[in-house]
């Protein structure tokens, strides 16, 4: 107990930020607004440089929990700097991107279980892999 | 006094739910830092191994200073791991394809592209990076992932064979069912799938001599 109070007085890194760049996935292509809705939704909390934090964000360990999978997401695929990614590195991470939505790893089921939104339908998981195969042709 | 206990107790609930529900992923991520142990390890052989094949290619760099530029070997290093590889999958071996995984990513970490024009250099940093984030996934993934992952490394390795060029001879090889079709490079004309493996070993054709 005397550990669980003493870890909430450690700080973390918040990932937060107003500034939407010009690099931006939304910004630089043709997004119909049903699929912004749905990306910023279910993937932009861990793939961009702003996550809208819940509640248990005030809360060790959760706190800590988060901030690893906000960087670890990031890592792997920012929306927010998209536009800096060449056409090879596009159709590399577009082909993930299908890959892990066709395969239910992402959205992860860790985040849905909390945020009920994020959970995509088949038919929204259909609709996302439809457009971003069309992107992928378009990088190819 | 009972308004600070049941805060505690929402506190408390809240914390056992997070636990539970972060098992899960925390085995993940457990995996992951085993894997990463694994690397390290991998790592350090690697560079014996690195070692022991750059040995044997230094003689050719010191006997041939002037005339092959390490670049060059650097290539060819690229191409015997990305072989291996190939073998590995070829050979339904998904142990032995993660850390071969591993030393494709080493090799091509130090792989140096100052000795190519500008314009070459921007592309092979471009196919270099690509390349080695398929690696590094080969490294640490099932054997369908490492498939997956294989298919754009070989597009990777192919665009780059086209820039370094190199003094091995290649066949580039087809196979039509995966993926929509899904191409390799291999140092064999025989077709050996590394795609499906024993399940389909010969399926596939030659597409393209390269040298």
């Amino acid at each position: 107990m005397i550990a669980f109070v003493g870890i909430q007085f450690f700080p973390t890194d918040r990932n937060e930020s107003d500034l939407i760049p010009q690099t931006d996935f939304m910004l630089v292509n043709q997004v119909p607004t049903s699929i912004q809705n749905q990306l910023k939704e279910s993937c932009y909390d861990c793939h961009s440089n702003n996550t809208k934090y819940p509640w248990y964000n005030k809360i060790q360990p959760a706190a800590w929990y988060l901030e690893d999978h906000v960087k670890e997401g990031k890592s792997e695929l920012n929306f927010n700097e998209w536009d800096s990614l060449s056409r090879r590195r596009k159709a590399s991470k577009l082909r993930s991107i299908i890959k892990q939505i066709e395969s239910d790893e992402m959205p992860l089921s860790s985040y849905t279980l909390i945020h009920s939104d994020a959970v995509l339908s088949k038919a929204q998981q259909t609709e996302i892999i439809e457009y971003m195969k069309k992107l992928k042709a378009e990088a190819n | 006094m009972s308004k600070l206990r049941s805060t505690l107790g929402v506190v408390a609930i809240a914390f056992i739910t997070l636990t539970a529900v972060s098992c899960n992923d925390n085995k993940k991520e457990q995996n992951k830092a085993d894997g990463d142990h694994s690397e390290m390890s991998v790592d350090g052989d690697h560079s014996e191994m690195n070692h022991d094949n750059s040995d044997g290619h230094h003689d050719v760099d010191k006997n041939a200073m002037a005339i092959n530029d390490s670049q060059d070997s650097k290539a060819e290093v690229i191409l015997k791991d990305y072989f291996n590889l190939k073998n590995a999958l070829v050979g339904d071996d998904n142990a032995k394809a993660k850390d071969l995984g591993m030393a494709l990513t080493q090799s091509l970490k130090s792989f140096d592209v100052s000795s190519h024009s500008n314009t070459e250099q921007t592309k092979l940093k471009d196919i270099i990076v690509d390349a080695t984030e398929h690696a590094e996934h080969i490294s640490e993934s099932d054997i369908a992932h490492q498939r997956e992952h294989f298919k754009i490394l070989s597009k990777d390795i192919t665009d780059m064979v086209a820039i370094t060029g190199t003094n091995k001879k290649l066949y580039e090889q087809f196979c039509p069912m995966y993926d929509g079709g899904s191409v390799w490079l291999s140092m064999e004309k025989d077709i050996k799938n590394p795609y499906y493996g024993s399940q389909m070993l010969n399926c596939g054709k030659l597409q393209r001599e390269i040298n």
